[in-house]
Parts: structure tokens; C-alpha cells; sequence
């Protein structure tokens, strides 16, 4: 595959995992307004989400989404403002790993209610 | 000086230089490529400059006018002039091969790499091809038909600042038109041309090409027409073939 057919793939990711994410950050929103009317606590949130398997799948789209989006916009804005580093890659790919990694911890988390 | 003489700043010099502040006569109706006339026959005539027909249609007379790309021929000063005085520079992006004449050969050079220009398989003893003036396609190409390669678009282009193997948009708006050409047989090798990073994926969609662009053409629809029939061809095939 060319560098060009890549990249022409990665703009269309980048843009399918927005559409996604623009869904998900209007319910997580809307969950919020919600969930927060006369106050909220840990064990109120814990005890919506633990064991909900809707909420688990929800938010495990929602840290995928964020894999596939952030680390594409930041490797285009690192390869325009340091060109010559030959850092954009690596560093993109490190935040896409550590997405990856801390959101789904944090889903697991808020799943199993951190017993796991 | 009289009142009402022009104090004018021109670029003299190539990639290193000086602006260098002329007094020309204010006259009504007097356009920038007028002033840059009269410096050149009446004040110093070492200074070199590039334009051809007057009337906006060869597109080589442009210059950056008071910080902004335009085309000289056609911008009066009145619309432009601050106060009594104008700055006039070469266009940006490309490199300055003396006082406010750029060395374009990279510019059109790009328009080449897009697969900027026509190839069909008709010859003279064939009918004429038939194109439906009210399809899709040909309403699509005539938006961006009008384009003079004058360079306004590519010296107000940041992409092209920040990324200078950028194609650009004046020859990425020329591979739109073509794209849409339908007697065209290299669409296949255009869309791998103007794909990714050197292509139109790299457009930020900020809109200066277009905000500056004297004949009213809007090369960020026509880049971002490109970005969508690129893109699907890349994942899902085109009616082309896939990439």
C-alpha cells in the first residue's frame, strides 16, 4: 500500500471514529446531566454501572473511538509543527497505546466495580 | 512630495532584502500593477516585475499587496490603500528570484504531480464526446474551471508553508475539475497522485484559498470533494477500480 492510500485510509477512520464519537460524547453528556441531579457519589455511579454489561459495551466503544481518533490528529499536527523529528509515529502511537490501556482499565473498573 | 503622492513599499532584493519606499502619484481609478508600473518606468528601472495581459486573465501579475496575495491588475488601490501607503512583496511560498517576480517552475510543477492535465482516447476522427451540461460531473468541474494559476491560493496556503511537498490547492483544484471530466482515462493514477499527506488529506479546510481567490473559485469544496472520492476509493473501490 502507498503512503497515500494510507494516509486517504486513515483520514476516512479518522472521520468515521468522530460520527462516532460525536454520538458518544452526547449520550455521556445527557448521562451526566442526568445522573447529577441532586448531587452524585461514587457508590451512586458504581452502583449504575457495576455488572451493566449496556454501559460496559458503551464506554469500551467510546475508548476504541478515542484509539482511532486522537492519535491520527495529533500525528498530522506533530508532522506539520516538528517535520524533521521522525517523532510524530512513535509519539502518536504511544498515546494511542495509553488510550487503549487507561480507558479500558477504567471500564473494566467501572464494570466490576475494581474487584477485579 | 505632494498631498496626495502614495508612499510605497517594494520588496527589493530575491530571498534576502529590503522594502525600499518610492512616491508615486495618486491617481483615481489606479490599480497596484499602475503603481508598480510607474515605479518601474518613471523612478527606477531596475526593478523587475512579472504581468502580461492588464485585465485579469493571464494570471502572472500577482503580488502580495499590503500583507494579502491579489492579483495587481485588478485591485484598485483605493480598495486596499491604508492611509497614504501600500506594501508590496512578492507572493509567499515561493522562492524570490528577484524584487517581486517568484520562480513559479515549483508551483505548476505540482499541477503535473496532481495529474493536472488531460488525456482521453478519442482522436480527431471520432464524433465529438457528449457531455451533458446540467450532469453532476460537469456542474462540479465548471466551479473550478475558471482558474488563471495565478498562485494567490498557493501563497495563502498554510499547509503549503508547513508542508512544502504539499501539492496545493490551485493544482489539487485542478484535479477535482479533471476528476470530474468524464472523457478523462487517468483518474485511477490522479487519485493516487493527490491522495494522503502530499494530497488532499493534508488540507486543514481553513479556507484561505478560497477566501482569496480572484476569479471566486472555492478550492476547499473541490479538495474536499477530492478527501471523500479518495478516501471511499481507497476503502470501498470507486466506479474507477480501487486504490
Amino acid at each position: 500500500m502507498s503512503q497515500g492510500v494510507l494516509q486517504a485510509k486513515l483520514w476516512y477512520a479518522q472521520r468515521i471514529s468522530a460520527m462516532i464519537l460525536g454520538i458518544c460524547v452526547a449520550i455521556h453528556l445527557l448521562i451526566i446531566f442526568y445522573a447529577i441531579r441532586g448531587g452524585i457519589s461514587a457508590q451512586e455511579i458504581l452502583g449504575r454501572t457495576q455488572g451493566n454489561i449496556a454501559f460496559a459495551l458503551f464506554y469500551e466503544l467510546f475508548v476504541l473511538a478515542c484509539f482511532v481518533h486522537a492519535p491520527i490528529g495529533v500525528a498530522n499536527i506533530l508532522q506539520e509543527t516538528i517535520p524533521k523529528t521522525g517523532l510524530a509515529k512513535p509519539i502518536s502511537w504511544v498515546l494511542a497505546i495509553a488510550i487503549l490501556a487507561l480507558g479500558t482499565t477504567a471500564v473494566v473498573g467501572v464494570y466490576t466495580g475494581g474487584s477485579l | 512630495m505632494s498631498n496626495t503622492d502614495l508612499k510605497v513599499k517594494v520588496w527589493r532584493g530575491a530571498e534576502q532584502g529590503e522594502f525600499v519606499e518610492y512616491l508615486v502619484p495618486r491617481n483615481s481609478n489606479q490599480t497596484v500593477l499602475d503603481v508598480v508600473t510607474y515605479i518601474q518606468r518613471k523612478l527606477d528601472p531596475t526593478l523587475s516585475y512579472r504581468f502580461a495581459c492588464r485585465v485579469g486573465m493571464c494570471g502572472s501579475c500577482a503580488m502580495t499587496v499590503n500583507g494579502v496575495a491579489r492579483w495587481t491588475c485588478r485591485t484598485h488601490v483605493s480598495q486596499i490603500v491604508k492611509g497614504d501607503s501600500l506594501e508590496i512583496a512578492p507572493l509567499n511560498n515561493l522562492p524570490v528570484i528577484k524584487d517581486l517576480a517568484t520562480d513559479m517552475r515549483e508551483f505548476f510543477n505540482k499541477w503535473k504531480g496532481a495529474v493536472g492535465f488531460f488525456k482521453g482516447t478519442q482522436t480527431r476522427h471520432d464524433d465529438f464526446a457528449k457531455v451533458e451540461p446540467q450532469s453532476e460531473e460537469r456542474q462540479l468541474a465548471n466551479a473550478g474551471i475558471e482558474c488563471i494559476g495565478c498562485g494567490v491560493c498557493y501563497a495563502s496556503c498554510e499547509v503549503v508553508e508547513a508542508r512544502p511537498n504539499y501539492l496545493g490547492p490551485a493544482a489539487l483544484n485542478r484535479a477535482w475539475t479533471l476528476t470530474n471530466d468524464i472523457r478523462d482515462v487517468q483518474q485511477l493514477e490522479r487519485m493516487q497522485a493527490v491522495a494522503g499527506d502530499a494530497g488532499c488529506h493534508a488540507c486543514h479546510t481553513q479556507g484561505s484559498c478560497t477566501e482569496r481567490c480572484p476569479k471566486a473559485i472555492e478550492p476547499t469544496a473541490s479538495i474536499a470533494g477530492l478527501k471523500k472520492l479518495v478516501a471511499r476509493a481507497a476503502v470501498r473501490g470507486s466506479k474507477w477500480g480501487k486504490l
